[in-house]
């Protein structure tokens, strides 16, 4: 059975319609991309299936959960981890908390327990804080722990995010550009980095990109999007010689 | 600031093991002060203004302050505790035989004030900021206008006589577990709900933080305390009626929590102590007392055209200390900083940097 499979997925906003006829199986352990020009759908598909939007028509399911019509949080607390596109860290918080803040639905006491501190609290709180430490370890952020997340560099903004959203142990993670104003040695490092935390994690990933390296180098499996429609779908290889494909990111007409 | 902070300062913050022993001294000077009237009546009176005012601001400023909403329902909250209180101390408990029952009567009062936080936290789903702002100030009407007009209770004439059962000792109680109760929360997942609301409500649902529920918490939390303070300030001023708890009540304690500073639980304690107590000191009959030592030449014209009018000249001066206070120091006296002693250890021990106990920023690292 698919992890997440979308069907007839559409959406509007007011009488644009943003989303058409959407569709997307996704099996455990892929690493899908999704590409397309600006405006195509993209960022609004991961606000459809984590819940920002609720989908105008269609069904998008994890497993066998139906995820239209759940809250975000409901979401996020079936596994599905996401980052964003303009990165949304909490600026004023710690680094830690911002990891923290993440073990939100895994942690196990009643709001009595926390006004007294008492019962599970201790026990749950000593286990998330060594959970996020750890995550921070990996990512190369420990030493920052007690830093103000907005005064990181950017770079580190961008892995934060990743830790953060690692921190919900998710099955399916979503990553909204995480390429986004990066050199491209970095984009290496960053490419070794997401196939490893896949294995590492045992992560499902579905990724938007514009940076074509990134995509063709890592993606098994690429779906186009253009005006909320899907042009093609298929392996890197084929979706680099389609022609479809090339107009709409190079315009018409014959070149050359 | 902290590069200013000398060897024994630092020494002193790390001494944690002194706040549980200034608590039981404040216990033990709580009964001490007024059995052996250490203090006149007067300071007792302010000393009470202090405790409870202290309440108000660290319970509002959970709302305010962490989670970075602008609610102006706290003096109606206040009320709501004050006359459930009151009624129960004159009409329903038998206190006057049993004292005991006093607490009861506060507690319920903070028990109702709680229900109708959860009905004021509904809105809080749908609206933000000034909306927000609006719908609690409309609250904070509903409740003036309900209780002008239900006779029973005293309508506009409000309650007089009520029995002046509010003691230092028990001030001094609920002001310990209302700061220990709003700091547990502060630092607990629900707290970090809380701070992550106000930063980016979307992005924290997105982090499985269950944001109707955190309110639904925070607005309960904190009403609960307005009206434990209600109820203590109906037995300490012996009479309520509705223009008690008007708009005016709710600004002095937004002052309080913004001259303390937001998000802080040390700040509050800090802003409601030094704006009550300067209130005070603004007395016609305080100040002239203080400048008494003046030669009678300086004094007699001092006293007739400025220290008389103090009364009226105090709403000006207040409040003008408080535009300057926005101006030049804009996050107050501690905003978005904590005393370490309010962190737990574990959260402080957590931000840790490195081995070396280089710990960076009391508060959160901010």
């Amino acid at each position: 059975m698919a992890l997440l499979a979308a069907a007839k997925v559409k959406h509007y906003f007011g009488g644009l319609c943003a989303v058409a006829d959407f569709n997307l199986e996704l099996q455990a352990g892929e690493l899908v991309g999704i590409i397309g020009p600006n405006g195509a759908g993209k960022t609004t598909i991961f606000n459809l299936i984590t819940g920002v939007y609720r989908a105008s028509e269609g069904s998008i399911r994890l497993r066998d959960v139906e995820l239209v019509g759940k809250t975000p949080h409901q979401i996020t607390a079936l596994r599905v981890g996401r980052t964003f596109q303009n990165i949304r860290l909490f600026r004023d918080l710690s680094v830690l908390d911002n990891v923290r803040i993440a073990h939100y639905a895994q942690v196990r006491y009643s709001p009595l327990e926390a006004l007294l501190h008492l019962g599970r609290y201790r026990r749950e709180e000593e286990r998330i804080i060594e959970n996020s430490r750890r995550l921070l370890s990996i990512f190369k952020l420990e030493h920052l722990a007690g830093e103000t997340a907005k005064n990181l560099p950017y770079g580190s903004q961008r892995r934060l995010e990743i830790a953060r959203a690692l921190a919900i142990d998710p099955e399916l993670l979503l990553l909204d550009e995480p390429a986004a104003g990066m050199n491209p040695n970095e984009i290496d490092q960053l490419m070794e980095f997401i196939q490893w935390i896949r294995r590492e994690f045992k992560l499902t990933i579905l990724l938007i990109e514009h940076q074509m390296k990134l995509v063709m180098g890592i993606c098994e499996r690429i779906k186009v999007l253009d005006f909320g429609e899907t042009l093609a779908e298929g392996p890197p290889e084929a979706i680099q010689n389609d022609p479809k494909v090339l107009e709409a990111y190079l315009g018409e007409g014959p070149v050359g | 600031m902290k590069t200013m902070r000398s060897a024994g300062w630092e020494w002193l913050i790390a001494q944690r093991w002194l706040l549980p022993v200034l608590i039981a001294v404040g216990f033990v000077l709580a009964f001490a002060i007024p059995e052996y009237n250490l203090f006149n009546k007067y300071i007792q009176l302010v000393m009470m203004y202090v405790g409870i005012n202290i309440i108000l601001t660290v319970s509002l400023n959970l709302v305010n302050g962490y989670m970075g909403e602008f609610s102006l329902a706290h003096a109606g909250f206040m009320a709501v505790g004050a006359y459930t209180a009151a009624l129960l101390t004159q009409k329903v408990l038998p206190v006057a035989a049993y004292p005991g029952l006093f607490p009861l009567a506060v507690l319920a009062g903070g028990l109702a004030a709680a229900a109708l936080g959860l009905i004021v936290a509904v809105p809080s789903f749908k609206v933000r900021g000034d909306y927000l702002a609006i719908i609690t100030l409309a609250f904070l009407m509903i409740v003036k206008s309900v209780i002008e007009n239900i006779d029973a209770i005293g309508g506009p004439r409000g309650i007089p006589g009520i029995k002046k059962l509010t003691t230092l000792p028990w001030v001094f109680f609920w002001t310990v577990v209302s700061v220990w109760v709003v700091r547990n929360f502060v630092y607990s997942k629900y707290g970090r709900g809380v701070l992550a609301i106000r930063e980016d409500e979307i992005a924290s649902d997105l982090m499985s933080v269950n944001t109707q529920r955190v309110k639904f918490l925070a607005f309960m939390v904190s009403s609960f305390f307005a009206g434990i303070a209600g109820g203590l300030f109906a037995h300490v001023l012996q009479f309520i009626s509705p223009r008690v708890f008007d708009i005016i009540k709710t600004t002095d304690v937004l002052i309080m929590v913004y001259l303390g500073g937001i998000a802080s639980i040390g700040g509050s304690i800090l802003g409601a102590t030094v704006y009550t107590v300067l209130l005070e000191l603004l007395r016609p009959s305080t100040v002239a007392a203080m400048l008494a030592w003046l030669p009678a030449m300086v004094f007699d014209p001092l006293n007739e055209y400025f220290i008389r009018h103090l009364g009226v000249w105090r709403m000006v001066i207040m409040p003008l200390a408080l535009v300057l206070v926005m101006l030049y120091w804009p996050r107050g006296i501690m905003g978005l900083r904590e005393f370490r002693w309010f962190i737990p250890r574990r959260d402080l021990d957590a931000h840790r940097h490195d081995a070396h106990g280089g710990s960076h920023g009391a508060a959160r690292g901010r």
